[in-house]
């Protein structure tokens, strides 16, 4: 089988993922609920990578680079955590209605 | 070795990754969600193995599985009483959830055809072409700048921990 | 000498924490300030272009590092800022831990926005995009007030989707090219061999990867995060992200990579709609504001607008004014950020139906809220005037007359929607309660004086300025 319907394969799981995570940041009210969501994109950007690697026989050249994105995105998800309960001990609530008050 | 997708274990760990992910955005307990989520690491790291990434699947097994979990199990348990719904309002609740996340199928599928439609193919480069480099070289010569980055963007989570936890410990404090 | 400008604020940043408490809190302000006024002077002073040589730093971070005269716009630009920031946090921020924190998160801030302007890999760049950002939500939250917080949660849903854009598009040029450096990726994508399949897909991951870096630049339709975020920061932070932020995280990186490396024919037209849509939606929105620091977020996304026009219009003339607008814009909404922190501070609020005849009492700060304004609306012989003139003229002669003229036209709404917040603010009777109001003390002065001379003098020596230092910017083009 050729790497074109292999990548379509792996590609159409990131895509799946990618729906899920939109769908739930689209639907969801709780902000932790949110990060998770966000989250589940992170990893359809992760499998896309490693497929892009694989496929084009560049393994080496991408493992770095994903290894990379893994740290930086854990870094972010702790500081939007931080800011998750932080907001939580200011408003008593992780709902999002809590964070519509800006406007205009 | 070349990876087939009707290899059954490539394609159990892709399925169960999809189903991971579905289950971790619908559940209704955040515990649960969190756990799922863990699970979906797991199962993408299995298949970067599987993808002769190795390295990099051991990098997801440990920050994203491990790390990130525990992140989000101590988030939650911080913001107990709200994670925990209270009992009467549980079955409506679960009502409601479903009737939220009944389009999500209905879209995939959407999605799915839509993709079908367009037809853009994947123009792969040759494996043939690429040039043998070693994993360490390309990782500490000519990604070094990266690595560098890494140390500074933990540097900056490092002063927002203290910013968004210690402080309001002496906060805390204080007010006692 | 080059990889200082990221060595030395994170060498500054290390030493000030291992140093005792009490010392580092005195002297992470004056630190900081040195350094932003040594690498301003070093960059105008140094013989372009910069080199790494001479670089014991580069030895350890081998570093391949290609620099312009745009690099060089850049580099001043975020001294600057980040100077104005400094002050500005110094005279705002009571508390002392807080402000050390602030000036150790501004200075890695600065570091990340260097790096930004320095990377020439697909990959660095996402790198540094995250180091800007993660500073900036940690900034957003630094009072952890309740608006605060909720700024920052939405910068960081919108920036975490902008990262997932980015992210995909940089695995599809993989899949495409095998590398990400700058100089692969162009001559892979310019070389002609891609068939009509492939170039297909390249246009599509360039588009997934502009429109990240336009969600990352507020601009319209994706910039709901941006008013938000700039009003509910505490004012030391609005002066970073209005005055450089998002220009060095969106706008720069965006014309870098339009104009290096994915050159194709057919952007334009999409960068006029943009940015036309974005100048129109940000002034209309602006007229409504009642909030002075959420009018300047409006009015940003209006000038920012004004830029990517400028990119747009693809003549040579439009790009060097959108360079030009890129330094004037820092330069002008700094000086207007700055004057608000400077009525917050001392009337205590910035609704500005609360606000009136402070002229009177602060005159300095009025007058130079005066020139900002004029500035920013493209009053002659003013800064702002002459890149948008720029502009205009790069429009016209690249055949986009339309766009021109609505350029045109929303810029007297610019004028409008200032010259109403000056008389409100500034000008007329002095509102009641505002009896004891006092001019700013030296510290929020300082930046404001140096911010109207950079507007006074490249107005008036801008034919001068025009033969010596914009045609060079040709060269980079």
């Amino acid at each position: 089988m050729e790497s074109t319907s292999i990548f379509w394969f792996v590609a159409s799981f990131a895509i799946l993922l990618f729906v899920t995570g939109i769908y739930s940041l689209l639907v969801t009210r709780n902000l932790l609920r949110i990060l998770i969501g966000v989250e589940i994109l992170a990893k359809g950007v992760t499998l896309l990578l490693v497929s892009a690697g694989y496929l084009t026989g560049r393994v080496n050249a991408i493992q770095p680079v994903i290894i990379t994105m893994i740290v930086v995105e854990a870094v972010i998800i702790a500081v939007a955590a931080g800011i998750v309960i932080a907001a939580y001990r200011q408003n008593g609530t992780v709902n999002t209605n809590e964070m519509c008050n800006l406007k205009g | 070795m070349m990876i087939y997708p009707c290899d059954p274990v490539f394609f159990i760990s892709l399925a169960l990754m999809a189903i991971c992910a579905l289950w971790a955005v619908m559940a209704t307990d955040l515990l649960k969600s969190a756990i799922a989520l863990a699970l979906t690491s797991v199962c993408l790291s299995l298949t970067m193995f599987l993808l002769s990434s190795p390295l990099a699947a051991v990098f997801e097994l440990s920050v994203c599985a491990g790390l990130i979990t525990v992140i989000f199990i101590s988030a939650i348990s911080m913001i107990k009483p709200e994670g925990n719904d209270r009992k009467e309002d549980l079955v409506f609740r679960k009502n409601r959830r479903l009737k939220k996340y009944l389009p999500l199928p209905f879209l995939l599928v959407v999605v799915g055809i839509m993709l079908r439609m367009i037809q853009i193919d994947m123009p792969a480069l040759p494996v043939a072409d690429a040039l043998p480099v070693s994993l360490s070289e390309v990782m500490w010569d000519e990604r070094r700048v990266d690595l560098a980055g890494q140390a500074i963007i933990i540097l900056v989570g490092v002063f927002g921990v203290v910013v968004l936890f210690k402080e309001y410990m002496k906060q805390k404090e204080c007010e006692k | 000498m080059i990889t200082f400008f990221i060595a030395l604020p994170l060498l500054v940043v290390l030493i000030l924490n291992l140093l005792p408490r009490k010392q580092a809190d005195a002297l992470s302000f004056w630190c900081g300030m040195a350094l932003t006024v040594v690498s301003g002077i070093y960059v105008l002073m140094a013989p372009r272009p910069m080199t790494s040589d001479f670089d014991p730093v580069n030895l350890v971070l081998n570093w391949k590092i290609v620099t312009s005269d745009l690099t060089a716009v850049m580099l001043i630009s975020i001294a600057l800022v980040v100077f104005s920031a400094f002050w500005v946090g110094r005279y705002l921020l009571e508390d002392e831990n807080r402000q050390f924190i602030f000036n150790n998160l501004l200075l890695l801030c600065m570091v990340g926005m260097n790096g930004v302007v320095f990377s020439q890999d697909l990959f660095t760049l996402y790198v540094f995009l995250e180091i800007v950002g993660a500073s900036s939500f940690i900034l957003i939250a630094l009072e952890r007030t309740k608006a605060g917080l909720e700024g920052a949660f939405k910068y960081i849903l919108l920036s975490f989707v902008a990262t997932v854009l980015i992210l995909s598009s940089v695995a599809m040029l993989f899949m495409v090219c095998g590398s990400l450096d700058y100089e692969a990726v162009r001559i892979c994508l310019t070389s002609g061999t891609l068939d009509e399949n492939t170039s297909r897909f390249v246009l599509f991951a360039v588009g997934l990867f502009a429109a990240g870096l336009l969600i990352k630049g507020g601009m319209v339709p994706f910039h709901g995060w941006l008013p938000d975020a700039y009003s509910s920061a505490p004012t030391p932070v609005s002066v970073l992200l209005g005055g450089i932020v998002t220009k060095a995280a969106g706008i720069f990186t965006l014309i870098q990579l339009v104009r290096n490396v994915f050159v194709f024919e057919g952007v334009s037209p999409v960068l006029l709609v943009i940015g036309t849509v974005s100048i129109a939606v940000g002034a209309f929105a602006a007229m409504g504001q009642s909030n002075f620091k959420r009018l300047l977020a409006y009015s940003s996304i209006s000038q920012i607008g004004y830029i990517i026009v400028g990119l747009g219009s693809g003549h040579i003339i439009g790009i060097v004014g959108a360079i030009l607008h890129l330094f004037n814009h820092s330069v002008f909404k700094t000086l207007l950020f700055v004057n608000a922190a400077a009525v917050e501070k001392q009337s205590g609020t910035v609704e500005m139906d609360k606000l009136g005849g402070l002229s009177n009492k602060m005159p300095v700060t009025g007058f130079a809220s005066v020139l900002g304004f004029l500035s920013a609306a493209g009053i002659p012989p003013l800064s702002g005037f002459w890149s948008k003139v720029l502009i205009v003229v790069g429009l016209w002669k690249a055949g986009a007359p339309m766009a021109a003229i609505i350029a045109i036209l929303l810029s007297l709404i610019t004028l409008a929607y200032f010259l109403s917040v000056q008389r409100k603010v500034f000008f007329g009777k002095l509102a009641s309660g505002l009896e004891g109001v006092k001019e700013a003390d030296f510290r929020v002065l300082v930046p404001t004086i140096l911010l109207v001379l950079i507007t006074l003098v490249i107005g008036l020596t801008f034919p001068w300025l025009f033969d010596t230092f914009l045609v060079p910017l040709e060269s980079f083009l």
